[in-house]
């Protein structure tokens, strides 16, 4: 990928495609179309949600760990069929994009978010807030997820984690 | 040190009658009891986790927890010994340590600077001979006598407890033979921590105690359990019960059958044909040396021990208030796991946690019960199945028996 993203006209493209990617990616997850949501990621891309301490700290545990797109499909087909919540809806917002660098055909990207979640019964918080670690491919002309770290600064979940981030 | 049970004050309430399988609401949303149950549960005679020996591994390491409303340190001194502390300055009360670990030679506070060693004994007062001969400690002041309040402690398998109460009994008989073998069978190795992470639960402490001992609830509230074949009812198992009620353990055991058997079940629905794409996660590697699939082990008042396949962690239940408690979840292996069995646990750990597929839901039923109960504080739950008494079971875990255990003790340290 980076072979076409030398140079400035190629940086520019390059965080024009990121943005698209990124923007895509929350109103899919915002507006539950999560079966579509394996569909930004490699077949055996990873995604994983952790928190800044066990990031910090070099510990491997994770609050949601996806191995591959089979993965991600049982935590959506899950939530629809098996598990047991309060209904529920995010408001992403993305922001400080940062292109970290290339290797072996991989654009590594830092990225903020923030997650507002509303409830059923109206009532509205921050959920989560925190950055994206990225090592996004190009795979047929699109841009995928090789792997998405979640990494979350609060240790503390409020009540469930259903939806991804 | 408080002396234990029925030494509160008085909560304006009293039990309703002998009956432990109806519980009234107003247990789990009026701030008298829940005040009270700081005194009589949580610094009444229990044992109380406060981290592991593996998080304390070096002189002058330590780490901060609550017992209840209370805030702990925990320090590993020089001698390599386990020092439980109240965290709260003998001067004016305020936190000592307000980092969440760390190693160092003292703990001092910062508001006035008085420091104290990793026992808790007041070392240094700041200017304690006043400046330039003026001031100074009064001189009736003595040192040795406004040191950390200490909590006895004792370990047990790696877990490190605490208690304010002189009333409580040792940690092995605290437990009892049976459900000290089943610590055992868990905690059979020096343990490694994997990850920290904690839940908000919206709902009364007791709601999530309740949950735990509550094998009832298992197949029914978490579909993804018996879908999956980890807990359903017609699994091999049972309900373990210590003599005096307080403490339980639930389990299942795979039944023995034919490998293909197994296999189907575990990917395979039996309610909808629900198949799991990639059931890497289920994978099971039998390491404790049985074919148990789920052990949830309670350590009254707010301890979980838990072993669903290879995932492996302890749960600490902090109340936050009346209606809000907060849950800690330690997530642990073993020191020597290879590569293989770590990415087995990372992979099982899906399955618990705020986000687990079989235990999300319990950071949501309890919030079910909060809002139910506030409105009728007077009226009153009913436990009845597997009948009114604490009984231990064998074979089925459709039984509320180690619930009614629960509000035994509970009404034990309290005194009502």
């Amino acid at each position: 990928m980076h072979g076409d993203m030398t140079g400035l006209a190629g940086d520019q493209t390059l965080r024009l495609r990121l943005e698209a990617l990124f923007t895509d990616y929350v109103h899919v997850i915002d507006g539950d179309q999560l079966e579509d949501w394996p569909e930004f990621f490699t077949d055996n891309g990873r995604y994983r949600i952790t928190t800044r301490e066990n990031f910090e700290r070099g510990l491997p545990l994770s609050v949601i760990y996806c191995d591959g797109q089979g993965m991600m499909r049982d935590r959506i087909s899950a939530m629809r069929k098996a598990n047991v919540f309060d209904p529920q809806t995010y408001c992403h917002t993305t922001s400080a994009v940062q292109v970290l660098g290339h290797e072996d055909g991989e654009t590594q990207v830092q990225s903020n978010f923030t997650v507002i979640r509303t409830m059923n019964d109206g009532a509205m918080s921050v959920f989560a807030c925190g950055r994206y670690l990225d090592r996004i491919s190009e795979n047929a002309g699109a841009l995928k997820f090789a792997e998405r770290i979640v990494v979350i600064d609060s240790r503390r979940i409020d009540t469930l984690l259903v939806i991804p981030l | 040190m408080s002396g234990g049970a029925a030494m509160g004050n008085d909560p304006g309430f009293t039990w309703p009658d002998d009956d432990i399988s109806r519980v009234p609401y107003q247990v789990y949303t009026d701030a008298e009891i829940y005040a009270r149950e700081q005194e009589n549960v949580f610094q009444g005679p229990t044992w109380n986790f406060l981290c592991l020996e593996a998080e304390l591994a070096n002189p002058g390491d330590y780490k901060t927890t609550y017992i209840g409303e209370a805030p702990i340190i925990v320090t590993r001194d020089e001698d390599g010994g386990f020092n439980g502390l109240v965290n709260r300055c003998a001067h004016k009360g305020a936190m000592v340590c307000y980092t969440p670990r760390g190693n160092t030679r003292h703990l001092t506070c910062v508001y006035h600077n008085w420091s104290y060693d990793l026992r808790g004994n007041l070392a240094a007062v700041a200017f304690s001979k006043g400046v330039g001969g003026q001031g100074g400690l009064a001189g009736d002041f003595k040192k040795a006598e406004h040191g950390l309040q200490r909590l006895r402690i004792e370990t047990y398998r790696g877990l490190i407890f605490g208690s304010f109460s002189n009333a409580t009994p040792a940690f092995v008989d605290y437990m009892g033979p049976e459900l000290l073998a089943s610590i055992d069978r868990v905690l059979i190795k020096p343990l490694k921590v994997l990850g920290y992470h904690s839940q908000m639960l919206p709902n009364n402490w007791k709601l999530y105690a309740e949950n735990t001992r509550d094998s009832y609830h298992a197949s029914l509230l978490h579909v993804f359990h018996n879908t999956f074949g980890i807990v359903r009812p017609n699994m091999g198992g049972g309900v373990q019960i210590s003599a005096n009620g307080w403490h339980h353990r639930s389990y299942a055991e795979r039944v023995p059958a034919g490998d293909a058997e197994i296999d189907k079940e575990q990917v395979r629905s039996l309610k909808d044909q629900y198949s799991l794409e990639d059931p890497s996660l289920m994978q099971h590697v039998e390491e404790l040396g049985d074919t148990v699939t789920n052990s949830i082990q309670t350590v009254f008042p707010s301890l979980v021990i838990q072993q669903i396949l290879n995932a492996l962690a302890v749960r600490q239940l902090v109340p936050r208030g009346p209606d809000r408690s907060e849950l800690f979840w330690t997530i642990l292996g073993f020191e020597d796991d290879d590569e293989a069995l770590l990415e087995l646990r990372l992979k099982a750990n899906n399955l618990v946690g705020p986000a687990g597929f079989v235990s999300m839901e319990d950071g949501c039923a309890g919030g079910l019960v909060q809002r139910g109960a506030a409105a009728d504080r007077l009226a009153r739950t009913v436990m009845p199945m597997g009948g009114r008494a604490i009984e231990p079971s064998v074979g089925s875990r459709v039984t509320e028996a180690a619930v009614r255990g629960f509000w035994k003790g509970w009404r034990e340290c309290m005194g009502i």
